[in-house]
């Protein structure tokens, strides 16, 4: 692997980390919405 | 708040995008290590974030135990995730970083090491948000916060003085110190881009965090109330 | 506990066979692990006995404020560790030949300082555990990344005075700090932790 795949990696790598939180954010976000829905009823 | 909300994050999107630009083509390269040495402008950005996180989390956590404010307790919980999220980066990338630089993945450099057990510290204490039970997990975590944070100390210092034995490489060569200031600007924008981030996600988790605890509460209400329809 | 003790020494003496040099310098560390894991066990049993009659729920309407609850605990269970620890030194003496270049009541000092910090901060992290899942687990979980600088101390300490290579001061004095500092920090935390129900 030269150089620059390992610059390629590290940001590949920064943002996959972001995103996983993100989706992580909005499954629990969708949980939460879910239980304010059965409350209203 | 929705619109507040929706401009903050179109602004983060806009210096997140100017940093990438900074990092990648704007900022000089680098003359002994070449390209991947712009791994700094997101390694140590991360760092830095992360940091200010878990500062924010040890002050939300001492003054909730002195006041014993649910939001507060939220915010805690809030800026220990998203400080390990960051904190994540920052470990991921500085190996990826070192590779090709030294031809090693990893070195017992007083930095590297102490932001390792500092993740371990608030690793652990997600794990006793998560696994504890009962009304008053939040005075518990607010503890170990407490712990967590006045260990950092003694980690940097032990790392320094007990492990640091052979010359270390230095990573990044010191921030700020001698740096062109085309790189310094690449640095401070992605920076700034990270922790606009960093409070953009704080945000969302903090409101997430929120109306768990305010479910929980109208769940518990309920159940007292016998549910009279 | 004793014969666990036993069995943890003797399975890192199978596990590392090093020769009489470097025994010398790995040893400190190996004897740390080995009694960190030994203190585990015996601290995740320090507050679940409280739990079985409700004697801890006495505790908490005692006029006896925390602190002294705490400190008695941690007392008890010190001493309970060192016992251990000087069972198991000596065999690791043995299984190791192991001869001191420093003086020995380094190493004793060492010893000392270093359980002190494993106990205190094992004891109020038990006593937090005692309200999750998976309290067993939970322990050693809380306590091993706190503790990760007064093991670094420890073991400096100790083999600094095995070998003769270096001073142990500093790192004597490191742990001196360190258990102060921890000392305190649990001592003005813990009515927040045994009231927390």
């Amino acid at each position: 692997m030269n150089k620059t795949q390992y610059l390629y990696a590290a940001y590949v790598v920064t943002w996959v980390v972001h995103i996983a939180y993100l989706g992580y954010l909005a499954r629990k976000a969708a949980r939460v919405r879910r239980e304010v829905e059965d409350l209203k009823r | 708040m929705k619109t507040a909300f929706i401009v903050f994050s179109l602004i983060v999107f806009a210096l997140l995008t100017n940093g990438l630009y900074q990092a990648l083509v704007a900022a000089p390269t680098e003359a002994t290590m070449g390209d991947v040495q712009r791994i700094f402008y997101y390694h140590v950005p991360s760092a830095w974030t992360a940091f200010l996180c878990f500062i924010a989390n040890f002050v939300a956590s001492i003054i909730y135990l002195a006041k014993r404010n649910q939001k507060l307790d939220a915010f805690a919980f809030a800026s220990a995730e998203v400080g390990v999220v960051f904190c994540t980066v920052v470990l991921l990338t500085g190996p990826i970083w070192a590779r090709p630089v030294w031809g090693i993945w990893w070195t017992w450099d007083a930095r590297l090491t102490s932001t390792l057990v500092l993740w371990l510290i608030y690793v652990s204490y997600l794990v006793l948000r998560r696994y504890a039970t009962g009304g008053q997990t939040a005075t518990i975590a607010a503890a170990l916060a407490v712990f967590g944070f006045i260990d950092v100390v003694f980690v940097y210092m032990a790392i320094r003085w007990f492990r640091t034995q052979h010359p270390q490489p230095v990573v990044g060569g010191g921030q700020g110190s001698g740096l062109h200031p085309a790189m310094l600007h690449a640095l401070l924008m992605n920076f700034l881009a990270f922790a606009m981030y960093a409070g953009l996600l704080l945000w969302l988790r903090y409101k997430l965090e929120r109306t768990s605890h305010l479910v929980e509460e109208a769940h518990a209400a309920r159940a007292i109330a016998g549910d009279a329809r | 506990m004793l014969f666990f003790a036993l069995l943890v020494v003797v399975i890192f003496s199978f596990s590392f066979e090093p020769t009489s040099e470097e025994a010398q310098r790995i040893s400190g560390g190996l004897m740390w692990v080995a009694f960190l894991f030994a203190a585990v066990v015996a601290l995740n049993q320090t507050w679940a006995r409280e739990l079985r009659n409700q004697v801890l729920d006495a505790y908490r309407v005692s006029p006896a404020p925390g602190w002294s609850l705490f400190l008695a605990k941690t007392i008890g269970n010190f001493l309970f560790v060192m016992v251990l620890e000087c069972l198991m030194a000596p065999l690791f003496v043995v299984f190791y030949n192991l001869r001191s270049v420093g003086p020995e009541s380094m190493l004793a000092l060492s010893a000392v300082l270093g359980t002190w910090a494993l106990v205190v901060n094992g004891t109020f992290f038990a006593a937090m555990s005692l309200r999750t899942r998976a309290r067993e687990i939970m322990l050693p979980l809380l306590l091993f990344p706190i503790s990760i600088p007064a093991l670094l101390a420890m073991v400096s300490a100790t083999t600094a005075t095995l070998t003769g290579d270096s001073s142990p001061t500093l790192a004597l004095e490191f742990l001196a700090v360190y258990d102060l500092v921890f000392t305190i920090v649990c001592l003005l935390l813990f009515d927040t932790v045994l009231h927390a129900e």
